[in-house]
């Protein structure tokens, strides 16, 4: 809805959904932090590193922070903010995926589920508390052991334990806008099921959605980030930040810039995304408002 | 309260059915046959008269449903299976190691809440104030930080600053030497617990300013109750709510194994021990911990419905008819 009437019953035009997000301070600087990462991302997946990320300088193993390597180098002597940008290019390219896959998938589930209700909604809704009852590392881990290790396989294990989040939270508005009268209209004159969901039930439970998609992104980057740790997700020598923090482990007593920055990274990109989710809540979904 | 207790018992026996069946697929979908799996390298060293008695023995000739109701049939005996690696049932590693994952469990559930409810409870009758702005700040740290980065900073701060090495040599029982003991799970009790306290923090918070709003507040305050009266005796108790439901699924997944924390600080608990089960591809033994570890989450997700009513007398599960 772009516009509203005021007090005198005129039409005035509302101000635009990113006008109202750097209106509020915590969507602004999500935004801006947001923007920044994909920035970097960006930039490792045009090569434009200092150095090739997994090149190797024997010579200069273990340096602080210098003029040649402006963030130090690693126990194999690469340089760390090469590394660093294409570790955010690697661990964005996992969240954005899962998050596309599970959003599409969760999404799909929970409107159908819902519009359909009855038996169906029922069955579904259960098959989702079966995956709710794993805690989401362990989950990933399952899906780990059976496809492998690797990038797609990691964006799978996520995947599939986002899914119900999304299926979750895709049906409930689902439940109450099919029961509004403009969708018994919609029947009355005969339109096709798939024409009424996808026309005049989706777009009007986005709100959640565009909300949800932002705090799973956060949440992939933390989980692709703890299996990599844990040596499951992506492999090295290509870097994520969950991979350059498991490597610093040991070491980061006499080399601790391989684990401080490395956790900055993912300590910002997560509260970027968790700040534009905050945001976005406020702006989009007035009802869903936190208390401040 | 019986009749209630009775209905959920029923209500969670398809979600437990669905668990098993998944548990048992998501392992039947692994590559490979089930004897090479079980087995490992070992496996290329059999003959094939020996494979086969093997298969029959663990009754892989048979149809995959018949294989699905006898494992089933099995593990509602409380036989979850033996693990090849460790020459052991799975149950009994399963209990060996789940005194420590619950003593974790505890431990950060406890540290959690405490900083968690006083800090929120801090930052929603001190709104907007100076307090109020460290609680947030110290929040949003806590969600963004993953607790393996906790972690590690905390071993490097008490390494190099402090001379302590908490993920260092073997783990003592709490009945052995119980300081000894403490001193080894408080560290990782404590990355734990800080990462939990952020959103316990920010729940408590919402809900206690949401009280703090409501009528009966200020008629307590009007009666020219003390300030801490209020807060403690009806604001504090109305907020808890919340806190209880978020407590029960941490808690649930902290009995799951806190996989992360327990290999950083070394710890044989149930989420390294399925860990470990995973990287030496003990399929028994990953199939039996999943399995135990969901069967928690939903058992303990539904004492907290119960939960409930013992804070809430408007909560009661006894039919009014």
């Amino acid at each position: 809805m772009s516009a509203r009437s005021d007090s005198a019953g005129e039409l005035v035009k509302e101000p635009s959904v990113l006008r109202r997000l750097l209106r509020s301070r915590s969507g602004a600087l999500g935004l801006v932090i947001v923007v920044f990462y994909v920035t970097v991302a960006v930039l490792g997946l045009l090569q434009i590193t200092p150095y090739p990320p997994t090149e190797q300088h024997r010579a200069d193993r273990l340096q602080g922070p210098s003029s040649q390597y402006y963030l130090g180098t690693d126990m194999f002597g690469r340089d760390l903010l090469s590394r660093l940008i294409k570790g955010s290019t690697n661990s964005l390219y996992v969240a954005f995926s899962c998050v596309a896959i599970s959003g599409t998938l969760g999404t799909l589930i929970g409107t159908a589920s819902a519009y359909i209700g009855g038996t169906f909604d029922n069955v579904m809704m259960r098959i989702m508390d079966v995956f709710f009852a794993f805690p989401a590392i362990l989950l990933a881990l399952l899906v780990v052991v059976i496809l492998g290790r690797g990038l797609d396989k990691t964006i799978i294990a996520i995947a599939v334990v986002y899914t119900p989040i999304f299926a979750r939270v895709a049906r409930g508005p689902v439940l109450s806008v099919k029961e509004m009268e403009y969708i018994t209209a919609a029947r009355c004159i005969g339109m096709h099921h798939r024409r009424i969901v996808f026309f005049h039930v989706l777009p009007n439970t986005l709100a959640p959605l565009i909300v949800q998609v932002s705090l799973a992104l956060s949440w992939s980057l933390l989980t692709e980030a703890g299996l990599s740790f844990l040596g499951l997700g992506i492999q090295p020598p290509e870097p994520s930040w969950g991979v350059m923090l498991s490597e610093s482990q040991g070491i980061s007593e006499i080399a601790p810039w391989l684990m401080i920055y490395p956790g900055l990274a993912i300590m910002l990109g997560v509260l970027g995304f968790n700040l534009l989710g905050d945001g976005l809540r406020d702006v989009l979904d007035p009802r869903m408002k936190r208390l401040r | 309260m019986l009749r209630y207790l009775a209905q959920r018992l029923v209500a969670v026996i398809p979600t437990l059915f669905g668990i098993s069946l998944l548990v048992f697929i998501a392992i039947r979908l692994v590559p490979g046959d089930a004897i090479t799996t079980m087995l490992g390298t070992e496996a290329g060293m059999l003959t094939e008269t020996q494979r086969a008695s093997l298969e029959a023995y663990f009754g892989l000739d048979k149809p995959v449903i018949e294989q699905y109701f006898s494992w089933m049939s099995r593990v509602l005996q409380g036989d979850l299976g033996y693990s090849v690696r460790h020459g052991k049932p799975v149950l009994t590693l399963i209990l060996e190691r789940f005194p420590v994952t619950l003593e974790l469990a505890l431990l950060s559930l406890i540290i959690a809440l405490t900083i968690g409810i006083s800090i929120g409870t801090l930052s929603a009758v001190r709104h907007n104030s100076m307090i109020d702005l460290f609680g947030r700040l110290v929040a949003l740290t806590g969600l963004a930080a993953p607790n393996f980065l906790i972690g590690t900073l905390l071993i490097y701060t008490l390494s190099v600053y402090f001379g302590i090495l908490p993920n260092a040599g073997d783990y003592t029982d709490f009945t052995e030497n119980p300081l000894k003991n403490l001193g080894q799970i408080i560290f990782p009790a404590l990355t734990l617990g800080f990462s939990f306290s952020a959103s316990v923090m920010r729940t408590t918070r919402s809900a206690m300013l949401e009280v703090l709003g409501q009528d009966y507040i200020r008629t307590a305050h009007g009666k020219g109750l003390r300030p801490r009266a209020v807060i403690f005796g009806h604001a504090v108790r109305n907020a808890l709510i919340p806190i209880v439901t978020l407590a029960g699924v941490e808690l649930g997944y902290l009995l799951g194994g806190a996989v992360i924390v327990e290999k950083i600080f070394a710890l044989p608990g149930i989420g390294r021990l399925t860990l470990n089960a995973i990287s030496q591809r003990d399929y028994a033994l990953i199939q039996g911990a999943t399995l135990f570890i969901a069967f928690n989450f939903v058992v303990i997700n539904m004492l907290v419905d119960l939960l409930y009513a013992a804070i809430d007398p408007r909560i009661s599960y006894v039919s009014k008819k």
